[in-house]
C-alpha cells in the first residue's frame, strides 16, 4: 500500500514535469509545441555527449544543455513559429514538423560521420547512487530527488508566475492577448520566453528523469505523449488542470501495473484519453468559455 | 399552442463570471406581433438574443417555443423549429456571391424536410429570395461577391438568411444600425410585409423612432433586468425609462 | 473553374417562397426566373468565356487530361523495382489528398494519417487471415469498418477546438502501437503474414491509380458542390452556419468520415499488396509524408497534394540508404515552404498560368 503511495507520488511528479512545460507554452502563446518531447530527448543525448565526449563535468554539462535547450526553445519561434502567428494549421504543422526534425535527426546516420543515437547503450548516471528505505519502502534516491525536484520546480514556476513582472505578464497573455497587448506586454516577447522556458523546463525534466532509465529516441514521443495525454485530462491551458491529471494519470498507471501487470499501462493510458473525451472532452479543468462568449 | 403565445421567456438569467447580464427577464410574444426591445447599450440586449436562441445556455429560467421547452438547446435545433436571429455584427461568407450564402440555410435540415428528398434548384430558390427582398434593384447585385456589398445590402442579406428557413420568428438584432434614415425607410415596408406573411418578429433597436413606427408593444431593458413594457407611448411616459436614457444618447446613430 | 450549376439548366421542382405575391404575378415569374437565370450564367461564366467554344473547352479539359492518361501511362514506362514505388506513392497521394481535404475545407489538422493506414490494414489483414476472404471483400470492407472507427475515434473531438483534433490525431497511431504490442494481440511486433496479394503487378498499380484518380475527381467533385460549401461556410464563419440551422458536428463528422475513407482504402491496399501487415503501417511516414506533400504541392487544390505525393514518394526511395534522413528532409522541405512559399506549386503555377493567359488574351 506504502509503496503504491510512493511510487505513484513519483510517478505522477514524472508526469508533472513533462507537461508543465507543453502547458506553459500553450497557456500563454496558444502555441502547441510538438517539439516538446524532441528537446526532451535531445538535452538527454546532449549531457551525455557531453560527458562522454567532451569529459565535461557532470552539473555542467547539465547546465550548458539546460541552457541550449532553452536557446533551441527560443529559436524554433524566432525562425519558424513567428511567421506563422494567426494562422492556427500552419502552426500546428511547423511546430509538428520541427519536432520531428529533431527527433529523427538523432537518428540519423552517415552524416558528415555523424553516427546516430541508435541503441539502448546511452545511460545518464543517476545523482547520487543507492537507495533508502522511507516508511518502509525501498527508494532510490534518484526517485527521490525527482519527487523533490519536481515539487521544487513547479513550486517556483508558481512563484515565478504570480510574484515576477515577467511571470505575471505571462499569465496576462494567457488570460487575455488583447488586453495584455493594450498594457504594453509584447505577445511575441512573451511567447519567445515562454518557448525559452518551455524547453527549460523540458530539459530540466529530462535531466532529473533520464537517470531512472536509458536514453532513447522513442522516449521523446512518448514524453509527448505523455504531455499530451496530461493536457488533455486536465483541460488545455489550465495549469491546475495539468497537476491535477497528472496525479489521476500516475496513479492511475501505478495501480493498472501493481494489479495487472505492467502491459495494461497503454491500455490504461488510452482508456483514460478516451474516458475524457466522451464524458468531459474540455478535461477535469477545463475551461470551455471561448465558445460562449464569442457572440 | 396557448393563447396564440408563440414564444414564452420565463425569469431568465445569466451571468458572466460576476456581471449580471441578464436579470429574471419574462416576455411574450404572440403569433403575428412586432414586439421592440430597447435599452441602452449594454442592458444585455444581445445576450437575451442569445439566450433564446441557443447561442448561451442561461443560469436560470426557461424558454418555451409553441408550448415546448427550447430551454438549453443548440443553435441549430431551435433554428430547425422556426426560431431565427440576425447578426449585429455580419460576416457574410466572404469571396462567394451573395445567393451562395442561402446555400447553408437551404441545406438545412428543416428545408429538406419540406422538399421531401427532391434535389431541388436551390441557386434559383436563393435569387428568388434575394429578388424578393430588394436585390433586383440593379440585375447583378445577388451575384455580387457578399463583401463588396454595401452595407444596405448585407443587412437585407441578413434577413434573407433567416427567410430562406421558412421561420416562424425571426428576432433581428440592430437591423437598423448603421443604416441612413433612407435605407431605413426603404427597409420597414419589407418588414412589414413580413409581417403580414406571418412572421413575428422581435427587433432589438436603439433607432426608436423608426422601431415605433413597426411595432405595437415594447419592452425595455437596463442592466440586465426588464424596466418596462407596454406600447411606446405608455413606455416613453414613464420617468424611469427617460431616466435610463437622459444618461446616453437616446438615439444613437 | 466550371460550375456544374451552369450546366444545369434545367429548374427542379423546389419549393417555391411565395413573398407577397399574388394572382397574375405568378404567371411572370417562370419566365422572369428563366431570364434571370440565363443572366446568371453569362455571370457565372464570365471567367469562362463561352460555353461551347472547343479552345475554351480545351482550357478545361487537357489538363485533366493529361493528368490522368499521364497517370495512366507512368507504370508502362517504368521497371519493376519503381513500379513497386508507384503503389506506395498511391498510396501517400490518398493520404494526401485526404489531409488537403481536412485542413483546408474543414480547418482540421490531421497529424495521423498513419491512424487511417494502420486501421484500414490491420482490419483487411485480419479478415483476410482470420476468414480467407479474397482482397476484393476485405478491401471495401476494410475502407468502410476502419473509416467508421476512425471516425468514432475522433469523434468527441469535433466538438472541440481546432488543436484537440491536431493532438488526438497525433496521438492515436501512437497509442495504438503501444498497446498491439504490450497485448500481444493482431500479431503484435511481427504482424500478420501470409496474406493474399494482388495477381501480378499491373493489377497493383493500376488499382491504386485508378483510386487515385476516382478520389481526386470525387473530392473536387465534392468540394464544389454544396457540401463543400457548407464546410468552407463553417471555416469561416460557423456561428451564422449554426444559425442557419445546420448542426457543425454533424457535417464534421461527415467530412471526416470522407477523408478517412481514401485513408483507409490506401491501408487495406497496402496489406495486400505486400502481403502483410504490421504495426510499421502506423509509421510516423504515413503522416508526415502527406503533410509535407500537401504544403509543397498547394493546400487547398487537391491536385498538389497528389503531385507532391508522386513527386517525394520517389526521393524518398533514393534516399532509403541514408536512414531517417527523408523524414527530416520533408520536414524541412515542409517548413521551407510553409515559411517561405505558403501557396505551393500548384497555386503558383495556376497564378502564372492565370498571368499569362491573359497576357495572351489582352
Amino acid at each position: 500500500m506504502m509503496d503504491i503511495l510512493i511510487y505513484g507520488t513519483v510517478n505522477s511528479v514524472v508526469f508533472a514535469l513533462m507537461a508543465v512545460g507543453f502547458t506553459l507554452v500553450y497557456g500563454v502563446s496558444r502555441l502547441p509545441n510538438f517539439a516538446h518531447g524532441a528537446i526532451y530527448v535531445l538535452v538527454g543525448f546532449l549531457t551525455w555527449s557531453f560527458v562522454h565526449d567532451l569529459k565535461l563535468f557532470y552539473p555542467l554539462a547539465i547546465f550548458l544543455s539546460v541552457c541550449i535547450s532553452s536557446l533551441i526553445g527560443a529559436l524554433i519561434y524566432r525562425l519558424v513559429l513567428i511567421r506563422l502567428r494567426g494562422l492556427p494549421t500552419s502552426e500546428i504543422i511547423a511546430s509538428f514538423a520541427v519536432g520531428l526534425i529533431i527527433l529523427e535527426g538523432l537518428r540519423l546516420q552517415g552524416i558528415g560521420g555523424f553516427k546516430g543515437f541508435i541503441g539502448p547503450f546511452y545511460t545518464l548516471p543517476s545523482f547520487i547512487d543507492g537507495k533508502m528505505k522511507i516508511l518502509d519502502v525501498l527508494i532510490d534516491y534518484q526517485r527521490l530527488i525527482v519527487m523533490g525536484g519536481g515539487f521544487a520546480i513547479i513550486a517556483s514556476l508558481w512563484l515565478f508566475t504570480h510574484y515576477t513582472k515577467m511571470g505575471l505578464s505571462l499569465r496576462a497573455i494567457a488570460q487575455d492577448e488583447q488586453a495584455a497587448m493594450m498594457l504594453g506586454i509584447d505577445s511575441d516577447r512573451a511567447a519567445i520566453v515562454s518557448l525559452s522556458i518551455g524547453s527549460a523546463l523540458a530539459g530540466l525534466a529530462a535531466v532529473i528523469i533520464l537517470p531512472l532509465g536509458n536514453v532513447v529516441v522513442e522516449a521523446g514521443y512518448r514524453v509527448l505523449i505523455y504531455a499530451l495525454a496530461v493536457c488533455i485530462i486536465g483541460g488545455l491551458g489550465s495549469w491546475a488542470g495539468a497537476v491535477l491529471a497528472s496525479f489521476v494519470l500516475g496513479f492511475a498507471m501505478i495501480l493498472s501495473t501493481a494489479l495487472f501487470g505492467a502491459v495494461w499501462e497503454s491500455v490504461v493510458l488510452v482508456g483514460a484519453i478516451i474516458l475524457i473525451l466522451i464524458f468531459r472532452p474540455s478535461g477535469l479543468l477545463g475551461k470551455q468559455k471561448e465558445l460562449e462568449e464569442r457572440v | 399552442m396557448s393563447d396564440g403565445i408563440l414564444l414564452q421567456v420565463k425569469k431568465i438569467s445569466k451571468s458572466f463570471g460576476g456581471v449580471q447580464a441578464v436579470i429574471d427577464l419574462s416576455l411574450q410574444l404572440g403569433q403575428g406581433d412586432i414586439l421592440g426591445v430597447i435599452g441602452p447599450n449594454g442592458s444585455g440586449k444581445t445576450t437575451l438574443v442569445n439566450l433564446i436562441t441557443g447561442f448561451v445556455k442561461p443560469g436560470s429560467g426557461e424558454v418555451y417555443f409553441k408550448d415546448k421547452k427550447i430551454t438549453g438547446f443548440a443553435p441549430h435545433k431551435i433554428v430547425d423549429l422556426g426560431v431565427t436571429r440576425t447578426f449585429q455584427i455580419m460576416r457574410p461568407y466572404h469571396s462567394l456571391p451573395a445567393f451562395k450564402n442561402l446555400i447553408v440555410p437551404l441545406n438545412s435540415p428543416r428545408i429538406r424536410r419540406t422538399r421531401g428528398g427532391k434535389l431541388g434548384d436551390n441557386d434559383g430558390v436563393a435569387i428568388d429570395i434575394l429578388e424578393e427582398i430588394g436585390f433586383e434593384r440593379d440585375a447583378y447585385v445577388p451575384y455580387k461577391i457578399a463583401s463588396s456589398l454595401p452595407l444596405g445590402y448585407l443587412k437585407r442579406l441578413e434577413l434573407a438568411r433567416c427567410l430562406a428557413l421558412q421561420p416562424e420568428v425571426i428576432i433581428c438584432d440592430e437591423i437598423f444600425s448603421g443604416l441612413s434614415m433612407s435605407e431605413i425607410g426603404t427597409m420597414i415596408p419589407l418588414i412589414e410585409r413580413l409581417q403580414m406573411d406571418g412572421i413575428s418578429i422581435i427587433m432589438i433597436e436603439h433607432r426608436l423612432r423608426e422601431l415605433f413606427r413597426l411595432v405595437n408593444r415594447v419592452i425595455v431593458m437596463n442592466f440586465g433586468s426588464k424596466l418596462a413594457e407596454g406600447s411606446p407611448e405608455e413606455v416613453m411616459a414613464k420617468p424611469e425609462v427617460r431616466g435610463a436614457y437622459l444618461g446616453t444618447e437616446g438615439e444613437s446613430c | 473553374m466550371l460550375s456544374p450549376d451552369a450546366l444545369r439548366l434545367t429548374i427542379n421542382g423546389g419549393f417555391k417562397f411565395n413573398l407577397g405575391l399574388h394572382g397574375s404575378e405568378k404567371l411572370n415569374q417562370q419566365e422572369r426566373r428563366k431570364e434571370r437565370l440565363d443572366r446568371g450564367i453569362k455571370v457565372r461564366t464570365e471567367g469562362l468565356y463561352a460555353l461551347l467554344s472547343w479552345r475554351e473547352m480545351s482550357y478545361l479539359l487537357v489538363p485533366r487530361m493529361v493528368l490522368i492518361l499521364g497517370l495512366l501511362f507512368i507504370p508502362l514506362l517504368l521497371d519493376m523495382y519503381w513500379q513497386r514505388v508507384l503503389c506506395v506513392a498511391g498510396v501517400y497521394a490518398l493520404l494526401a489528398l485526404s489531409f488537403d481535404f481536412l485542413a483546408e475545407f474543414v480547418g482540421l489538422v490531421c497529424l495521423g494519417g498513419a491512424f487511417f493506414i494502420g486501421s484500414g490494414g490491420y482490419i483487411a489483414g485480419l479478415l483476410n487471415h482470420w476468414m480467407g476472404w479474397s482482397p476484393f471483400l476485405t478491401i471495401p470492407i476494410a475502407t468502410v469498418a476502419g473509416a467508421i472507427v476512425s471516425t468514432l475515434v475522433l469523434l468527441p473531438c469535433l466538438r472541440l477546438r481546432g488543436i484537440y483534433f491536431a493532438i488526438i490525431s497525433f496521438m492515436f497511431p501512437l497509442l495504438t502501437v503501444y498497446v498491439i504490442i504490450a497485448l500481444n494481440i493482431f500479431g503484435g511486433t511481427e504482424g500478420i503474414t501470409a496474406l493474399d496479394t494482388f495477381p501480378n503487378i499491373w493489377a497493383d498499380q493500376y488499382l491504386i491509380l485508378g483510386a487515385v484518380i476516382v478520389s481526386l475527381f470525387a473530392m473536387r467533385r465534392l468540394v464544389n458542390e454544396d457540401f463543400g460549401l457548407i464546410l468552407r461556410s463553417i471555416k469561416d464563419n460557423d456561428q451564422a452556419v449554426k444559425a442557419s440551422g445546420i448542426s457543425i458536428t454533424s457535417y464534421k463528422t461527415k467530412a471526416v468520415f470522407i477523408a478517412s475513407l481514401t485513408g483507409c482504402f490506401g491501408g487495406a491496399y497496402l496489406c495486400h499488396l505486400y502481403g502483410w501487415v504490421g504495426i510499421s503501417q502506423f509509421a510516423m511516414d504515413f503522416s508526415i509524408l502527406p503533410i509535407a506533400a500537401t504544403v509543397m504541392g498547394g493546400m487547398g487544390t487537391l491536385v498538389g497534394p497528389v503531385l507532391g505525393a508522386f513527386i517525394l514518394t520517389p526521393m524518398s526511395e533514393a534516399l532509403r540508404g541514408f536512414g531517417q534522413l527523408r523524414v527530416v528532409l520533408y520536414c524541412l522541405i515542409l517548413i521551407g515552404f510553409i515559411v517561405y512559399k505558403p501557396e505551393g506549386l500548384m497555386n503558383y503555377l495556376k497564378r502564372k498560368f492565370h498571368q499569362f493567359e491573359h497576357w495572351e488574351d489582352v
